[in-house]
């Protein structure tokens, strides 16, 4: 049975009361906090005036360490040693966000980084994008350049989508919504079928 | 309204120009409409009219325009929170062709059941709202977390910034989870939310709704939505749930009363399926641009 695919259900704005329902209880620890090897990703969500937007809520999802995908169970009741790969955080009153998670490996041919998703009461449909990690060391850079979303950018729009080192260790990626600085947001075609 | 304000619609693949995102210049978008406590819900409608002509001249005239619109400027909060440039085709990378997984250690299974938080049952009409979760080819998404919470039987969610003066119920917390079965379905039991009152404009009252949290195959599939009732009158008046323009997809969102689902001397029954193909455009003989997948 494969005639014409089936129409997707659309999305709708998550509001401003998702507050009581979607986080959860060590939703924004993958790793525990300042464990050994943990990497604080962090960052803020500015709105077309660089207003902090404090009801957003990102969502985060990467390898881990080995360049594997997780396929384990168990983000939403944190056992404090399984690396499931999926995180969650709603933005506070600064617009600030951050997850307690591992340096994640390039899997395949693109540079590593960490797929993010945006929601936003006053966002209507959810937007996607990538965190890429900052390189530490010549082949990490040499990922950077070849990699094929970021190759098909102008160099200033690339740049929303590099992740920075800060000098305590922790990486920032801020994301703005629209304006100077616009973050690249993507869209990704529904898989064709043979 | 002149075409400039919907690059995402009319340049398909491209960047948007950039000159409507220079720091210290008014975006267009705030020169539209006025403040809410000025509007008049015959104002907003005569917007969402007037958006709707937009997004069916682009449709007819065979250009791309997403199912919901995030340059929906009847809803007022969107006009500083939507991206002004198209977004970037990106064929996806091996993290994203798959998705969190979800197990019965993150899931209890009373937690499908919303009536059942409190000592005592809720107030309002019992309802179970049941349907399949699948992709564009209807395979069934399995063991898949489905996440929803919603308003009271008064309109009142159990959050602390809800001002609406209507009654919180100490038996009702409106949240709930599940994960789907091997044939994609999920199943909560609730009570049917009442409208609110909101703030985009005077006398602004969202439909009936529940949102919905959706987790496909593939983490591109990722969905936040909202599901509504049958025959609400509400629905023509509403800019969120017109923010979806084309009126087939809008009906997407409303479920379907099912005898078969209602309970004799119990509750009634809504069923709803859910279809996540990631994002999605619809397509009309797009000619292909080779080597600007990446534009
Ligand atoms: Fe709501």
């Amino acid at each position: 049975m494969s005639t014409a695919a089936a129409r997707p259900t659309p999305g709708q704005t998550v509001g401003p009361f998702f507050g009581y329902a979607l986080p959860y209880a060590g939703d924004a620890h993958l790793v525990p906090p300042a464990s050994p090897g943990a990497l604080w990703l962090h960052g803020s969500v500015f709105d077309g005036l660089g207003a902090p937007v404090t009801d957003a809520l990102l969502e985060v999802w990467q390898a881990g360490p080995d360049g594997r995908v997780p396929r384990a169970s168990g983000s939403l009741r944190r056992d404090g040693a399984t690396f499931t790969g999926f995180g969650r955080c709603a933005s506070d009153g600064e617009g600030g966000y951050g997850f307690w998670t591992r340096e994640p490996a390039a899997v395949g041919p693109s540079a590593r980084f960490v797929a993010v998703t945006v929601f936003a009461r006053g966002l209507l449909h959810r937007l996607l994008t990538r965190a890429y990690l900052p390189p530490r060391d010549a082949a990490e850079q040499a990922a950077l350049q070849r990699d094929r979303l970021l190759g098909g950018l102008p160099p200033e729009r690339a740049r929303t989508l590099l992740a920075t080192r800060e000098d305590d260790g922790s990486v920032r990626f801020d994301v703005r919504l629209q304006g100077e600085g616009e973050t690249v947001f993507l869209e990704h075609d529904p898989p064709r079928t043979p | 309204m002149g075409l400039e304000g919907h690059p995402t619609a009319t340049a398909p693949r491209r960047e948007a120009p950039v000159a409507d995102a220079v720091p210290g210049l008014p975006l267009p978008a705030l020169r539209r409409g006025s403040a809410p406590a000025l509007l008049t819900q015959a104002d907003i409608t005569a917007e969402i009219e007037a958006e709707h002509a937009v997004s069916a001249g682009l449709r007819a005239r065979g250009l791309a325009v997403p199912a919901t619109r995030n340059d929906f400027a009847p809803y007022r909060s969107s006009i500083l929170r939507h991206p002004t440039k198209d977004p970037v085709q990106a064929d996806p990378e091996a993290v994203e062709l798959l998705a969190p997984v979800f197990g019965e250690r993150d899931v209890h299974a009373l937690e499908a059941d919303l009536t059942a938080t409190g000592a005592g049952e809720p107030v309002g009409e019992r309802i179970v709202v049941t349907g399949r979760v699948v992709d564009g080819e209807g395979r069934p998404v399995r063991r898949q977390l489905v996440e929803v919470w919603q308003a009271n039987a008064a309109g009142r969610y159990a959050h602390r910034r809800d001002q609406h003066p209507a009654p919180l119920d100490p038996n009702f917390t409106g949240v709930g989870r599940c994960l789907t079965d091997d044939d994609g379905t999920y199943r909560f039991t609730t009570i049917k939310p009442g409208p609110y009152p909101w703030n985009n404009h005077r006398n602004a009252w969202r439909p009936a709704h529940i949102h919905f949290s959706l987790f496909g195959t593939q983490f591109t599939q990722r969905l936040i939505t909202q599901m509504y009732f049958p025959g609400d009158p509400l629905f023509a008046l509403d800019p969120i749930y017109q923010s979806t323009t084309d009126p087939v997809d809008r009906e997407l969102l409303v479920a379907r009363y099912d005898h078969d689902v209602t309970q004799h001397e119990w509750c009634t029954g809504y069923r709803w399926d859910i279809v996540l193909t990631g994002t999605h455009r619809t397509r009309l003989e797009e000619p292909a641009e080779p080597g600007e997948e990446h534009a």
